[in-house]
């Protein structure tokens, strides 16, 4: 036993442990054994297997619980489609009173489920304590008031129906009120599936919702190992999947639910950049590093794992980083008097190490902080790796644990290009004392969540998730809610099988149509258009030197297409992809002038597209309504160029938390074949009004309009490549961009199967989709034609925060 | 500007084991490179005390250990040698007898780190802590304003020095700093800490007063570059008195001089500490930011006066397991 008198002398740090009392006797009142909790009742799984739970601190066996198989989840299902019934009629304040008395209930509870989390998970008890619950409080205290706003901050919207989410170990609680919050405040019910590793905490919150007296079969809790996480993905009950962890497992889940009509959300992986510039007060971007890497031992999606330093400052940095690494503390999630607690699992630890060694193998010099580590349990040191480059796997590659890498760079520029030299897009940390800079980069650099001179910062009321394959989707803010809702016109799809399409295909095939004979004429012949493709504001003949047949609806021949092939589309696509940085940074007046300048021209040629559509569909009135809305979705896109360029959200930051609508970059849109000129105008306006670069493929029985289309683009003073037509084969154009990288969303209006075809191919690189599954939409109809879902679809949520004072 | 020399007097100071400071040539470039940030700075000092925790034995240790810390004070116009006399009895007497016993500390010799009034008092308190070790820090140079003569504050630590203060807690001028004149402001505390001779010299930089975090890293630099031994928050009498943020700010900039210098300097909080509770966050701060050197009376000081009861209170509870009320602890 250590003396007062011999620690006067040494001054050291003892324990201070918090007391598991509570935690273990509840953990007692149900025998250490939980099953599932369906319609507000405990439900013995019917498979009849349980799995068990550790504490990673000490290997102690905390408790069993069911491992959900196909029977329960078609029980949880069923229950919660019963529930929907009601919950979704629900007036909004009903349901703010229950999302209310959720928040409070869980204050009542807070320790002991800080208690629990951190026993189950490993983390420090200061982090559960002081972050995790009074930010699960938070968000159901933010989203009763969504419930309560509903009807007139989300006019036009519905819910989306029974939703089913899975969530990982790191901040299991957390990512469950993320999940569970907003899906409750818009009316929808779930089916919830927590990690295998981290149960026990979600089961506590079980009791919890029945405490604050929400109804039955509005929550329904499944437990469960990997293959109970594939079965709600794969049922057909849920209309949305909602997701948080691993890029890996997002793109299984992206291709088990294509083409089935549900909604997805994917909150996945990241490498987030952690820039220190020369002028950042250096001590605290240390303190910032300590937030970003070594906060729940690294084991955060959103960790600032990539340091980069600028040159001239780097030794000096490095070396006070290399000290603060000394003082962290390892230990028990328990104790009070720690940094760093247990890596959740054996598993997760030796992938960890393993990613060391390979960093070391590689040529990178691994520093480890000498603190002392527990003997038992499961650890892993705080951990700096130097001497690494962009190429270096340990760069690249998602740890997911206590280790950060750090480059150098010399100008702000390549700070930036190193940023987003990455294929995720989740947060990024910027510390500079020179506003201009870091503003300008946190405008630059391609992520969801931007930290100035912070980081790791989370709000109920700011938008979470990433760009590129960090997934797509928000959590927090009113960004977040559109992700549990439809509009209101419309139904959740059910694709059908498409209609046959031989006929048509066999008698567009390119090359020339058949001979019917025709009577022998005298005079001048018409001088030929050769139709060609659109592509870097230039025409073009097409790659494969093919051309097909567009048929006026009398049968005749109207015209020749270029037929468009992949390697068109690739040209396409490089052309936007160039285009688009700058067509994006062009401010939303001058964008408006060129959308209109469009609708200017349209309306200049309207009566040679109004004969054009009447050839094509023998309907002169509706082919007259037809240019008429054309022009009028122009000056709608026009009009929304600089009306929808994002928000100031309020977070509990003292300064500015600020949500930026920017542009997704190079779209592909596929265009459905009715109303071949208004379906077209009216996706590509929103896109390019809010500064995408596009690649479309136009209606495939009426492309001749698109290429009569280019005519008034070359016109309009649209900058090159900001709009590329390619005409030819939907669906195997639709592929092709489907599946290219550097495509970062695809709009598609075809059929079912090439909806399905373009949500599979997606998870290439993770890109947004956004297709119709064949589900035929009124052009004409201002909501279902120009509704909010177009500017949503054409933009991406960046939330900055910068906090203020000096 | 005054030229650099380096102090004549003896590396050591009298009491302490620290090396004396013997400043370097005004900085400008590196003054003027401090940076902070405010948030972030909130956010740390936020955090150091949920981050760490002392409880039982070890919480005991830290509050006898943050006794001989203490600058055990008193600076008011009503001071008197009568109640200066009662204040030097307890910094002899810190903690009751029957409460060392139980902490089995006994034999250890703990006394406060010293006793601090003003010029006035200094003869007074000498004579009281005769036969001890524990130094007189006076308050000099026109504290709290320092809006005296120049002159006039250079004397009076002189006068205070020889009347046997061994320690002087000058107060800077914080017009020079918040005109942005370091060099103003050097050459001052230069001048002081020649006239401060062998007595150990605290820089109050009243950061109440200095507007900026910014401006309290430049100036902790500037007064540690001009010969500083401790750099101090406050005077006590300034609205915002020692906080943890500014706090932070001080012990960085003097981790940052020690890197560049390999001088260590010491740092003392005052005003506003009066509870157990807060010298500990302070003493957690002192064992992250600089290392436990900075726990020990050499670098590290608190100013305060009812601190010490409250300490006592906390040290009964943990001998006898009751809460104590303030009367039954002896009052300075």
């Amino acid at each position: 036993m250590v003396t007062v008198a011999e620690v006067f002398k040494t001054m050291s740090y003892g324990p201070a442990p918090e007391a598991a009392d509570v935690a273990k006797a509840w953990l007692e009142r149900h025998q250490r054994q939980f099953d599932l909790v369906i319609d507000n009742k405990w439900t013995a799984p019917k498979s009849g297997s349980y799995l068990e739970s550790f504490a990673p601190a000490t290997g102690e066996r905390l408790a069993a619980f069911a491992d959900a198989g196909e029977a329960d989840i078609n029980a949880a299902a069923a229950a919660a489609r019963i529930a929907f019934a009601t919950w979704s009629q629900t007036p909004g304040h009903v349901r703010a009173r229950h999302l209310y008395a959720i928040a409070r209930v869980v204050q009542k509870h807070a320790r002991l489920l800080a208690v629990l989390e951190a026993l189950d998970n490993g983390k420090s008890i200061r982090e559960t304590r002081d972050l995790d619950v009074p930010l699960v409080v938070r968000h159901f205290y933010h989203h009763a008031g969504w419930a309560q706003l509903m009807d007139r901050e989300l006019h036009g919207f519905q819910p989306v129906g029974v939703i089913g989410q899975i969530i990982p170990w790191n901040f299991p609680l957390l990512m469950l009120a993320w999940k569970v919050a907003p899906a409750l405040a818009m009316g929808n019910t779930v089916v919830i599936k927590p990690a295998p590793a981290t149960s026990l905490s979600a089961l506590l919150f079980a009791e919890i919702l029945v405490e604050a007296g929400l109804p039955p079969g509005v929550v329904n809790i499944v437990t469960g190992g990997d293959q109970t996480g594939a079965l709600i993905t794969g049922h057909p009950a849920f209309d949305k999947i909602a997701f948080t962890g691993s890029t890996e497992v997002g793109r299984i889940i992206r291709r088990a639910t294509a083409g089935s009509g549900k909604r997805l959300s994917l909150e996945l992986g990241g490498k987030s950049p952690f820039i220190v510039f020369d002028d950042a007060d250096q001590d605290s971007a240390i303190e910032g590093l300590v937030d970003a890497i070594w906060f729940n031992q690294g084991q955060v999606c959103c960790a600032g794992s990539r340091l980069l330093v600028q040159e001239n400052v780097a030794d000096a940095f490095l070396a006070k980083v290399r000290r603060r690494m000394s003082t962290l503390r390892v230990g028990h999630s328990l104790d009070k008097s720690i940094d760093m607690g247990a890596i959740v699992d054996a598993r997760q630890r030796e992938t960890i190490d393993r990613w060391v060694q390979r960093g070391r193998a590689e040529g990178g010099e691994v520093y480890q902080a000498d603190c002392p580590l527990p003997a038992q349990g499961c650890w892993y040191p705080p951990t700096l790796i130097t001497n690494v480059s962009a190429a270096s796997s340990v760069v690249t590659e998602e740890i997911f644990g206590p280790v950060v890498v750090a480059m150098t760079f010399r100008t702000p520029s390549e700070a930036i290009a190193l940023a987003n030299n990455t294929r995720y897009g989740l947060a990024a940390s910027i510390w500079s004392e020179n506003v201009n800079l870091a503003l300008d980069v946190a405008h630059k650099v391609k992520a969801g969540s931007v930290w100035v001179n912070c980081t790791n910062l989370f709000d109920a009321a700011s938008g979470f998730g990433g760009y590129r394959e960090s997934g797509y989707g928000r959590e927090g803010g009113r960004e977040g809610l559109l992700e549990y809702v439809r509009p209101a016109w419309q139904a959740r799809p059910r694709p059908a099988a498409d209609p046959p399409r031989a006929t048509f295909q066999a008698k567009s095939a390119p090359m020339p149509a058949p001979i019917n004979g025709s009577a022998f004429t005298v005079g001048f012949p018409t001088i030929d258009r050769t139709a060609k493709l659109f592509i870097g504001g230039a025409q073009k003949r097409p790659d494969g030197s093919y051309s097909r047949p567009i048929f006026a609806a009398d049968g005749h021949v109207l015209a020749q297409v270029a037929d468009g092939n992949r390697k068109d589309i690739r040209d396409a696509v490089e052309a936007a992809a160039k285009a688009a940085p700058g067509w994006g940074k062009k401010n939303g007046h001058s964008r408006a002038q060129i959308v209109y300048y469009i609708a200017e021209n349209l309306s200049a040629r309207a009566e040679e597209f109004v004969q054009r559509l009447t050839a094509l569909t023998g309907d002169s009135d509706s082919a007259r309504r037809e240019v008429e809305a054309a022009i009028e979705r122009l000056f709608t896109a026009a009009a929304y160029a600089d009306k929808f360029g994002g928000t100031v959200q309020e977070t509990t930051l003292r300064g500015l938390t600020i949500a930026v609508h920017e542009p997704v970059g190079v779209i592909g849109i596929v265009c459905p074949d009715e109303n071949p000129l208004l379906a077209f105008v009216s996706l590509i306006a929103p896109a390019v009004a809010r500064g995408n670069a596009v690649v479309v493929v136009p209606s495939e029985r009426h492309a001749v309009v698109a290429a009569d289309f280019y005519q008034v683009l070359e016109t309009s003073d649209v900058p090159d490549g900001v709009i590329n037509i390619v005409t030819g084969a939907r669906d195997s154009l639709a592929k092709t961009l489907a599946d290219h990288d550097a495509v970062e969303s695809v709009w598609y209006f075809g059929g079912s199967e090439g909806s399905a075809q373009v949500e599979k191919l997606s998870a290439g690189n993770m890109k947004r989709t956004w297709v119709g599954y064949g589900v035929a939409r009124d052009w004409f109809d201002a909501e279902q034609g120009a509704g909010e879902e177009f500017l949503h679809e054409a933009t991406q949520v960046k939330n900055i925060w910068v906090p203020t004072g000096e | 500007m005054l030229s650099f020399t380096p102090p004549a007097q003896t590396a050591f100071s009298e009491n302490g084991a620290e090396p004396r400071n013997p400043g370097i040539p005004l900085d400008l470039g590196w003054v003027m490179d401090a940076h902070v940030n405010l948030s972030a700075t909130e956010r740390r000092a936020a955090t150091l005390g949920t981050r760490r925790s002392v409880k039982k034995e070890w919480q005991a240790a830290w509050l006898l250990r943050a006794i001989t810390c203490i600058d055990l004070t008193t600076l008011s116009g009503d001071d008197t040698p009568g109640n200066v006399r009662r204040l030097c009895a307890k910094a002899r007497q810190p903690v009751r007898p029957d409460l060392l016993e139980a902490l089995g500390v006994a034999d250890l010799t703990i006394t406060t780190g010293a006793i601090c009034v003003y010029h006035s008092r200094v003869a007074d308190a000498v004579q009281a802590l005769q036969g001890t070790n524990i130094p007189v820090a006076a308050v000099s140079t026109g504290f709290p304003a320092g809006q005296s003569p120049f002159k006039l504050r250079v004397q009076e630590i002189r006068e205070s020095v020889a009347v046997g203060a061994r320690e002087i807690d000058i107060v800077i001028s914080r017009e020079h700093v918040l005109t942005g004149n370091w060099v103003a402001l050097y050459d001052e505390v230069r001048q002081f800490r020649d006239a401060c001779g062998r007595a150990h010299m605290k820089s109050i930089l009243a950061t109440g007063e200095l507007g900026t975090l910014r401006n309290v890293a430049r100036a902790s630099l500037v007064c540690m570059m001009a010969g500083s031994d401790f750099i101090k928050t406050s005077t006590g009498k300034e609205s915002v008195n020692a906080i943890l943020e500014v706090g932070l700010i001080m012990c960085r900039m003097i981790r940052a001089y020690q890197e560049r210098t390999g001088e260590k300097i010491g740092f003392k909080p005052a005003g506003g500490i009066r509870t157990a509770k807060q010298v500990m966050n302070w003493q957690i701060l002192m064992k992250e930011e600089l290392g436990d050197d900075w726990l020990f009376p050499d670098l590290f000081r608190v100013g305060a006066s009812a601190l010490l009861t409250d300490i006592e209170r906390q040290l009964s509870h943990h001998v006898t397991g009751r809460y104590a009320a303030e009367h039954y602890m002896p009052m300075g």
